[in-house]
């Protein structure tokens, strides 16, 4: 069996003095897509900034295509190919559109050409600046900004929070589309329908730890388990 | 309008640096001692006047990222008081090197040869060097203003103003660019020092007198705002001058009296934005 995309082995995370995560591993395949499940605060978009080194781990290793990147600033995690949308978005508010995707590129095989064929909506708002964007329409642009820097692996944070159950449906589709162009994805969420319909497998984190991991069609069947594991 | 170069090089880091650099104003002062040195193995004839003001800000620009590189990136996101005692012994540090190297004497650079005459307007006489300056200031303004609008560079500035971190996670090298705002920001400095040297004697005061100027201007204009800057350097010159023409007792006063007027009424300046 070939090395997955990305390892995360053992990793121990804290702000400070609070520590959030004790030991969490996880691994995603090429291709596949990921989905970290559990309520506020268990440690869900923790875990993301550590792969990403905006909250460097403590102890553990992260490594993606084999190359150990634990520690790493997180320009050069960029760089080697993971792709971040943070939770609460983070567009430039006083750039436009335009600009937000432009300082993302990275030279590759995205160009904004591509990026308004996935989210038709940001084409006509190219000249607007981010800070008066919609929240869907900012989810998109995150995305968008974030596939500018060719990511073969995309963290995907909570995409789906504060959006209305209409425009989750449509950004469901678009991340479906991504998948199936290849992309890896690694998705946190606390929406289940959502994940479990985009997700092959599926990790469940409680209090900083994993508590659960398999596929993702054993949690979308058990409904006991679901609810044993996420109390919804 | 010298005096806009020196305040939109404070304003540029701190709008985008967030540290307050109190040693700025010995930037520019430095720039006009390398002028002034430069001068000396020279001269200023045959346009090697501009060649030496160049360099001047040249090497003051090199100093500048030197500082950032090892000193300066220690302060990002540090208390006020540390970020304004460090740039303040920085300011005395610099300024006690600069008197050991030139002494305490004033020091005057000649103007170049291209310039040396002068315009009558009104009854008045410009020489033509300070009409260059105050063509100069808009020029560069612009020039800036193109550079932060229009280029992947001056966008990268501006994001990085904004949120430092997710513009790292799309994969920029934002210590590498946050040095070279430091180096930009010393350019500008040394460049006002460099060209002031004909104008005013080079003297070892110069430096706490400008950054004086120079907060005055930006607490007008809004710090961090670069339209604002330009427009308290304006306000700032005509209030001096016609403070200096009515109330020539009162001219620094009415300065003063104007920013704490701005303070009171719009504390984060004329074009600028509060605080979040």
């Amino acid at each position: 069996m070939t090395a997955p995309l990305l390892e995360v082995s053992e990793i121990h995370t804290a702000y400070g003095l609070s520590r959030v995560l004790f030991g969490v591993s996880i691994e995603v395949g090429a291709g596949e897509c990921v989905c970290l499940l559990g309520r506020n605060g268990v440690g869900k978009s923790t875990t993301m900034r550590s792969i990403m080194g905006l909250t460097p781990p403590q102890a553990g290793r992260v490594a993606f295509k084999g190359v150990d990147i634990t520690g790493w600033e997180s320009y050069r995690v960029a760089r080697a190919g993971i792709g971040f949308v943070p939770e609460d978005r983070r567009i430039f508010a006083d750039l436009t559109v335009w600009e937000n995707l432009d300082v993302a590129q990275r030279g590759g095989g995205w160009t904004t050409e591509r990026v308004f064929d996935l989210f038709p909506t940001l084409r006509q708002l190219t000249g607007r600046n981010g800070g008066y964007l919609s929240g869907g329409e900012q989810q998109m642009l995150t995305i968008a900004r974030t596939l500018m820097g060719n990511p073969e692996l995309l963290l995907l944070d909570e995409p789906s929070e504060g959006l209305a159950p209409l425009v989750v449906d449509h950004l469901d589709e678009q991340i479906a589309r991504l998948k199936a162009e290849g992309l890896t994805i690694l998705l946190a969420e606390q929406n289940t329908e959502f994940s479990l319909r985009l997700a092959d497998r599926v990790y469940v984190l409680e209090k900083g730890a994993i508590r659960f991991s398999g596929a993702a069609a054993a949690l979308r069947d058990n409904e006991a388990l679901r609810h044993e594991l996420l109390a919804l | 309008m010298f005096l806009f170069l020196i305040a939109a090089g404070l304003s540029l880091i701190f709008g985008v640096l967030r540290v307050l650099n109190f040693a700025h104003g010995t930037f520019y002062m430095l720039g006009a001692y390398a002028t002034y040195q430069l001068v000396q193995w020279m001269g200023v004839s045959g346009g090697r006047f501009w060649l030496t003001a160049l360099g001047g800000a040249l090497v003051v620009a090199a100093l500048g990222g030197l500082i950032e590189r090892f000193l300066f990136r220690r302060l990002y996101g540090k208390d006020e008081l540390y970020q304004l005692l460090f740039t303040y012994a920085l300011a005395l540090i610099l300024s006690d090197a600069a008197k050991m190297l030139w002494g305490t004497q004033q020091k005057s650079v000649s103007r170049p040869p291209e310039l040396t005459g002068a315009l009558h307007v009104f009854g008045a006489i410009i020489p033509h060097y300070n009409l260059f300056i105050i063509l100069l200031g808009p020029a560069i303004a612009l020039a800036f203003w193109v550079v932060l609008q229009r280029t992947r560079v001056g966008r990268y500035i501006r994001a990085a103003a904004l949120d430092r971190e997710t513009l790292g996670a799309l994969g920029v090298n934002v210590d590498a660019l946050y040095t070279w705002v430091f180096v930009l920001a010393s350019f500008l400095g040394g460049l006002g020092g460099a060209l002031i040297s004909p104008m005013r004697a080079t003297t070892p005061g110069m430096d706490t007198e400008v950054i004086v100027e120079a907060f005055v201007v930006v607490v007008i204009g809004g710090l961090g705002s670069f339209w604002g800057t330009f427009l308290g350097a304006l306000i700032y010159g005509q209030v001096l001058s016609f403070g200096i023409l009515f109330f020539p007792r009162f001219s620094i006063f009415a300065v003063f009296a104007l920013m704490a007027a701005v303070l009171i009424v719009r504390p984060w300046g004329l074009l600028g934005r509060p605080l979040r």
